[in-house]
C-alpha cells in the first residue's frame, strides 16, 4: 500500500493527470457544446481521430505548428458541418451518422499519412513542428506547486482557460442562451424569431473547434506525431466526462480530471507488481459507470417528455 | 389613424397535396377590440395565423398591418412590426429560468454579457403594469400551467406587440385560471392592446370578446358581433347544422352495481399518493362523471382500474371479480373498455393504417378469421362498417391514422373501444381538443350506451361535458374523493368548482354510497 502511496503522491503524479486529462478535457467540453445545442455527440471520436492526423500534416505542409493547429481546427468544423449538413438537413440519424463518420476516420487517415508520409502507422518520418510546452514566470520556481502547474504544453493552459471561457459565454452571454434554447426547444427560439440552423451551425463550429484542438493535442503535444488509432476512445470518454459533469463546464472538467487520474493510474500501477490487464480496465471501467449514470439519467428526462 | 389595424384580404392557401387549407379568407381586426377567430378543428384557424406570421406561405392575398404590407416578412420581422403569438403548446424552454425566456432574442446587453439586473427588471414591470405576477428567477419547469402561460404574455408584451394572437388560450386552464385570464386580457384591452382570441368554446367567446369571426372548412362564413349573436347561432355557423348544445337524455333507470372500488390508494414513480383510500360504485344504466381539475388523481384513477399500473392497494370490483389482479387482456375480456386521456400515446398508433388500429383489440377473435388464418376480407368488412357507423372522414380503411383530424382519430377510439361491446366504459378525457360536431357525436354514443344498460365512468376536465353527460358525479382533489353527488342536477357549476379546488370536502363515507 505504501508503495501505492508513493507512487501517486508525486507533484510528478499529479503533473501527469494534468497531461493525460487535456485531450479528455478538449473532448469533454466538445461534447458539451453538442449537446447544449441539442445535437449528438457520437462523431466526437472520429472528428478527433481525422483532426489528430490534419494537425501534424499541415504542420508539415506550413512547417509551422499554429499553421498545423489552424489546419486541426478548420478539419474539426468542417466535419462538424459535415456531421450537421448530413442530420440536420438531409435528417440522417445522429447515431448512424456519427458510427459512420467514427469508422471513416480509421481508413481515412491511413489512407492519408500513407500518401503523405509514405507509411501506414505514423508520422513518425515527417518533420512537423509541435506545440512547445512553456515554463510559467514565479509560478515555475514554487516548489511542488510549480512542479505541477508549470510546464505543460500550451494547449493544456489553453483547455483550462476555454473551460472558464465556455462557462462564461453559455451562461452569461446572449450566444449562449440562444445555443441552450435552440438546442432544447428549437420550436420556441423560433416563435421568438431566432434562426434555428445559424446557431446550429455556430454550435457546430464551436464543438468542432474544441475537437480539433483536443486532435491537435494528441498528435502535436501529447507526442510530436500522428499515429494510427492514437485517439483509443478519448472521444467517448469526453461523453461519458460529459454526462458525468452533468453538461457544466466545472463539473465537466473535475469529471475530466477523474478520467485523467484512473488512466495516469494505470500506466503507474504497472510499474508496480500489480496485474496489468486488471490495471488497464480501470479507465473502461470508470466509463462503464460513468455512461450508466449517463444513460440513467437521459431515461429519466425522457421519461418526463 | 385607421380604425382596423389588421387586414387579411381575399388569403388563400393550398397545400401540396391539394388540401385547401385557406380559401379566400379575409379578416379585419379593429383595434383595441377582442377578436373571436372560431371554427372547428381543421377549419383553417391555424394555417391562418401561420400565414400572417409569416410561418407559412400563402397563395394569394394581402395582408396589411397598420397600413404597412406584411409580404415576404420573415417571422421575426413580423414580430418587430407588433404582433405576438400565445401557442396553444407553450413555446418556453423548460430548463431556463422566466427572465431568460422572456429575453431569448432580445437580450439587453452590457459590454458582451447579458444585462440580467436589466432584464429581471424589464420583466418586473411588466407584470406589474399587466397584472401579470411571476417570479423572474423561477425555473419555467418548477411552475404551473397557468403561471406559464402569463410568462408567454409577458414575453409578447416584452416585444412591444400591440397586436396579441392567443391560440386556445383557456384550454390547459382552470375555471378560476381562466377568469383571472380574462381580467388580464381586458386589462390588456384598455391599455389600448389588440387581441385575437382563438377558441371553440362559444361561452367565453361571448364573454369577453367583441366580435367573432368564424371559419368553416378554410372558408369564411362570417363575422359578426358577439352582443348580437346568440349561442345557438354561432354554433349553427361554426358546424353548418344545428348543434345540441344541451344533451337531451331520458331519466336514468340505475340497475345492479357493476363497478365497486374500495379503499383504493396508489404512489406513483416519484413516492407521491396520488390515489388515497378511494370508494365509489358504478351501476348500470348510470354515467358517472369524475370531475377535478387536471392532476389530482383522476388521470390516475382511471389509469389503475384499467390494470395500467402495479402496486395498488384496494380493491376493484367488477362482478365479483379483483380486477388489480388481472391483466389488461383479461380486463378487457371481462368487458371493459377504455378511452385514453391521450389518443397519440395510447389510444392509437398514428404511423398505421385505420384497420389495423380498429383490429388491435380483437385481433385473436374468430369472427375476423377464416380457418386459422386472419381474413382481410372480414377484417375490411368490418373496418368499413365501423367507418360507415360511427362517420369516421377519411379516404378509406388504409389511410394512415395521423392523417386524420383530432376529431376522427378519436372517432376510431371511440369505433374500436364502443364495438367491443363492453359492459363498463371508462371514458378518459373523450372529447378533449375535438371538434364540436364529433364532441356531439360521441356524447350521443356514450348516452345510447348508457341507456342500454351499460355502466360508464366518465373522467373529464370539461366541467360541461361533467354536467352535461353525467347522472351522477364525483369530485376529486388532492388523490380524494372531495365530494359526491347522486343526482347531477344537484350541484352547480359554481358549487363543484368549490369542491375541485378543495375549498369544501365532505365526509368519506358519503362518497361510498
Amino acid at each position: 500500500m505504501s508503495a501505492f502511496l508513493q507512487t501517486i503522491l508525486t507533484p510528478d503524479f499529479v503533473f501527469t493527470v494534468i497531461r493525460v486529462m487535456t485531450p479528455i478535457l478538449f473532448a469533454a467540453l466538445s461534447c458539451m457544446v453538442f449537446t447544449k445545442g441539442g445535437i449528438d455527440s457520437i462523431g466526437i471520436e472520429g472528428i478527433m481521430l481525422i483532426c489528430s492526423m490534419t494537425g501534424p500534416v499541415f504542420s508539415y505542409l506550413t512547417q509551422s505548428a499554429i499553421g498545423g493547429v489552424i489546419g486541426a481546427i478548420v478539419t474539426g468544423i468542417l466535419l462538424a458541418f459535415l456531421f450537421g449538413y448530413v442530420t440536420l438537413q438531409l435528417k440522417a440519424v445522429e447515431i448512424l451518422a456519427g458510427i459512420a463518420l467514427n469508422t471513416m476516420a480509421s481508413g481515412l487517415t491511413i489512407f492519408v499519412i500513407y500518401y503523405v508520409a509514405g507509411e501506414k502507422g505514423s508520422t513518425q518520418s515527417l518533420f512537423s513542428p509541435v506545440v512547445p510546452n512553456i515554463e510559467i514566470p514565479v509560478l515555475s520556481s514554487i516548489p511542488i506547486l510549480g512542479d505541477i502547474l508549470s510546464g505543460h504544453n500550451i494547449l493544456t493552459y489553453l483547455a483550462i482557460i476555454l473551460t472558464f471561457v465556455l462557462a462564461y459565454v453559455f451562461y452569461s452571454t446572449p450566444l449562449g442562451l440562444r445555443i441552450r434554447s435552440v438546442g432544447e426547444n428549437a420550436q420556441a427560439a423560433a416563435s421568438v424569431g431566432i434562426n434555428v440552423m445559424k446557431y446550429k451551425y455556430i454550435t457546430l463550429a464551436i464543438a468542432g473547434t474544441l475537437a480539433g484542438l483536443g486532435g491537435a493535442f494528441m498528435s502535436m503535444g501529447y507526442v510530436s506525431f500522428f499515429s494510427k488509432e492514437m485517439i483509443a476512445g478519448r472521444g467517448f470518454i469526453g461523453m461519458a466526462a460529459e454526462a458525468m459533469g452533468m453538461g457544466n463546464p466545472f463539473g465537466i472538467f473535475l469529471a475530466s480530471g477523474l478520467f485523467g487520474i484512473a488512466d495516469s493510474l494505470a500506466v503507474r500501477l504497472q510499474l508496480l507488481n500489480f496485474p496489468t490487464q486488471l490495471i488497464q480496465t480501470i479507465p473502461y471501467m470508470i466509463t462503464i459507470i460513468a455512461i450508466s449514470i449517463y444513460s440513467y439519467k437521459r431515461s429519466k428526462r425522457e421519461k418526463k417528455l | 389613424m385607421e380604425k382596423e389595424i389588421l387586414k387579411m384580404k381575399q388569403i388563400t392557401k393550398i397545400y401540396g397535396n391539394g388540401v385547401i387549407a385557406n380559401k379566400d379568407v379575409s379578416l379585419t381586426v379593429n383595434r383595441g377590440e377582442i377578436h373571436a377567430l372560431m371554427g372547428e378543428n381543421g377549419a383553417g384557424k391555424s394555417t391562418l395565423m401561420k400565414i400572417l406570421f409569416g410561418f407559412e406561405d400563402k397563395d394569394s392575398g394581402e395582408i396589411l398591418f397598420d397600413g404597412q404590407n406584411l409580404d415576404g416578412k420573415k417571422p421575426a420581422e413580423i414580430i418587430e412590426c407588433g404582433i405576438g403569438m400565445v401557442h396553444q403548446h407553450f413555446m418556453l424552454v423548460e430548463s431556463l429560468r422566466v427572465y431568460e425566456n422572456v429575453i431569448l432574442g432580445m437580450e439587453p446587453k452590457k459590454g458582451l454579457s447579458t444585462d440580467k439586473e436589466a432584464a429581471i427588471k424589464m420583466v418586473k414591470e411588466l407584470s406589474e403594469k399587466y397584472n401579470l405576477s411571476v417570479d423572474p428567477m423561477a425555473k419555467v419547469s418548477d411552475i404551473s400551467v397557468g403561471l406559464k402561460q402569463k410568462v408567454e404574455l409577458i414575453k409578447v408584451l416584452a416585444r412591444n406587440a400591440r397586436l396579441l394572437i392567443l391560440d386556445e388560450p383557456t384550454a390547459v386552464l382552470t375555471p378560476q385560471e381562466t377568469e383571472e385570464l380574462f381580467e388580464q386580457l381586458l386589462l390588456l384591452k384598455k391599455n389600448g392592446h389588440t387581441i385575437i382570441f382563438i377558441s371553440h368554446k362559444i361561452k367565453e367567446v361571448k364573454q369577453i370578446c367583441d366580435r367573432i369571426t368564424v371559419l368553416r372548412r378554410g372558408r369564411l362564413v362570417g363575422t359578426m358581433d358577439a352582443a348580437n349573436a346568440t349561442e345557438e347561432e354561432i354554433s349553427k355557423f361554426m358546424v353548418g347544422r344545428d348543434v345540441v348544445l344541451k344533451m337531451d337524455k331520458k331519466p336514468a333507470a340505475f340497475g345492479e352495481t357493476l363497478l365497486k372500488v374500495e379503499n383504493l390508494s396508489f404512489e406513483n414513480k416519484d413516492k407521491k399518493k396520488v390515489l388515497n383510500n378511494v370508494n365509489f360504485e358504478v351501476k348500470r344504466g348510470q354515467i358517472l362523471g369524475i370531475a377535478g381539475v387536471e392532476g389530482n388523481g383522476q388521470n390516475e384513477l382511471a389509469e389503475c382500474i384499467f390494470g395500467f399500473h402495479k402496486g395498488v392497494e384496494g380493491k376493484v370490483l367488477f362482478e365479483g371479480k379483483n380486477l388489480l389482479e388481472e391483466s389488461i387482456r383479461q380486463i378487457r375480456e371481462n368487458g371493459v373498455s377504455y378511452i385514453p386521456e391521450d389518443r397519440l400515446s395510447t389510444g392509437v398508433a398514428t404511423k398505421v393504417s385505420i384497420w389495423e388500429n380498429l383490429v388491435s383489440d380483437r385481433i385473436d377473435s374468430k369472427l375476423l378469421r377464416v380457418k386459422r388464418l386472419l381474413s382481410q376480407k372480414k377484417i375490411q368488412e368490418m373496418s368499413q362498417q365501423l367507418i360507415k357507423d360511427y362517420t369516421i372522414l377519411c379516404r378509406n380503411e388504409n389511410q394512415e391514422v395521423g392523417m386524420l383530424s383530432g376529431g376522427n382519430m378519436q372517432k376510431v377510439v371511440v369505433a374500436r373501444e364502443f364495438s367491443a361491446n363492453p359492459d363498463l366504459l371508462i371514458a378518459n378525457q373523450p372529447t378533449r381538443g375535438i371538434d364540436v360536431g364529433a364532441n356531439e357525436f360521441i356524447w350521443k354514443r356514450i348516452i345510447e350506451l348508457r341507456d342500454q344498460g351499460k355502466a360508464i365512468m366518465l373522467v373529464s376536465a370539461d366541467l360541461n361535458e361533467v354536467l352535461e353527460l353525467s347522472d351522477s358525479i364525483m369530485v376529486m382533489c388532492d388523490g380524494e374523493v372531495a365530494g359526491y353527488f347522486e343526482d347531477s342536477k344537484e350541484v352547480s357549476e359554481y358549487e363543484l368548482g368549490l369542491y375541485m379546488l378543495g375549498l369544501k370536502k365532505q365526509g368519506q363515507e358519503v362518497a361510498a354510497e
